[in-house]
């Protein structure tokens, strides 16, 4: 997907380093990158530790760092020129779909996306660095991040058992910990996607987990799901 | 980060975290909190809850506990510093993200799900 602004801007000076949230690892995402031959590095992190890290919370998540290694950018909503999975969502829907995946379309149809504005802004800042109006100062990076409150630490330390007990074969007893991270820090959509998805690949409602992506979506309204980068 | 022991790593602290044990204490980036005397190769973890506000939780039924992320700072970012990230490609081949020092880096975090 980001390969065509790869090619674009890595002799401008910048590298994409694309980084699958997995706690399936390799067996979750290597068809994915086989199938995007990415002449960048494209990393697997089966621990979700960009959360714990960064503040990532949803994907597609973009951070800027500049050549010195600072942060210009935090987490935020990031697509290379068009929001992809618009682009899948069909016209014409056949008259015996599963009423949740109708749901599931007309949520998606209703979350703001702002992709041009993104590589507008990604183009400016590669030519101009420093310069460019959208790199941000040190104290603007850190007032910008995820504020960490105790319920979110939690999360996070749940969480990490959750994928460990997963990756370790303890899917099971994986399930408590999952739970009480999606509980702690609700904003999480990294913490619930992956987790419903063990339960269900469309991330309908089930009866392991309270939630379900649609619906979910719908409580706290699709215009909430991504923070929009502010420009 | 997951232990199995509640003597923390100090080496696999600061791989994990980025927390780095010196004479001055744990630091990271700019930050750096007093700590009690320790041996130099392992700190108990309730000295980080403590000090670090790092939140423990066990699994009984495993016998391990992770250890949550710092609130020093009370956002996800304590510095604007990138944090060091070393993760594996498709063929496990292990990369640093400080090995791009010199560019400017795009990190894009996606997912299969």
């Amino acid at each position: 997907m980001w390969q065509e602004l790869r090619t674009e801007l890595f002799p401008k000076g910048l590298e994409i380093v694309t980084i699958a949230l997995d706690v399936g690892g390799v067996e979750a995402a290597g068809r994915f990158i086989d199938y995007a031959k990415p002449d960048h590095p494209s990393l697997i992190d089966a621990a979700h530790s960009l959360d714990e890290l960064y503040g990532v919370v949803n994907v597609p998540t973009g951070i800027w760092i500049d050549e010195a290694g600072m942060i210009v950018r935090p987490p935020e909503a990031a697509w290379p020129g068009k929001a992809v999975f618009r682009e899948m969502i069909p016209k014409e829907l056949p008259p015996d779909t599963d009423p949740w995946v109708v749901k599931a379309l007309g949520v998606t149809s209703r979350i703001p996306t702002a992709p041009e504005k993104y590589v507008e802004a990604l183009r400016d800042w590669v030519a101009r660095g420093g310069e460019s109006p959208y790199a941000l100062s040190p104290d603007e990076v850190l007032a910008r991040s995820r504020p960490r409150p105790p319920e979110a630490a939690l999360a996070a330390a749940h969480f990490e058992l959750g994928q460990h007990l997963h990756r370790a074969g303890f899917p099971d007893d994986a399930v408590p910990h999952f739970r009480e991270a999606h509980r702690l820090q609700p904003e999480n959509w990294t913490y619930k996607r992956q987790a419903w998805s063990f339960a269900d690949p469309l991330q309908r409602p089930n009866d392991v987990y309270e939630g379900d992506w649609a619906g979910d979506v719908e409580k706290i309204g699709p215009e909430n799901y991504y923070a929009l980068p502010d420009f | 980060m997951i232990l199995t022991s509640l003597d923390v790593d100090v080496a696999e602290l600061e791989r994990r975290t980025g927390w780095a044990l010196k004479p001055q204490g744990a630091c990271k980036a700019e930050f750096c909190v007093p700590m009690p005397a320790h041996d130099g190769k392992t700190i108990p973890a309730a000295v980080l809850t403590d000090r670090l506000g790092m939140p423990l939780v066990a699994d009984d039924a495993h016998g391990i506990w992770a250890l949550g992320p710092d609130m020093v700072a009370g956002h996800a970012l304590a510095s604007a510093e990138a944090p060091e990230l070393v993760l594996p490609d498709r063929n496990g081949e292990t990369f640093l993200l400080s090995s791009l020092r010199g560019s400017k880096v795009l990190l894009l975090a996606w997912a299969s799900w």
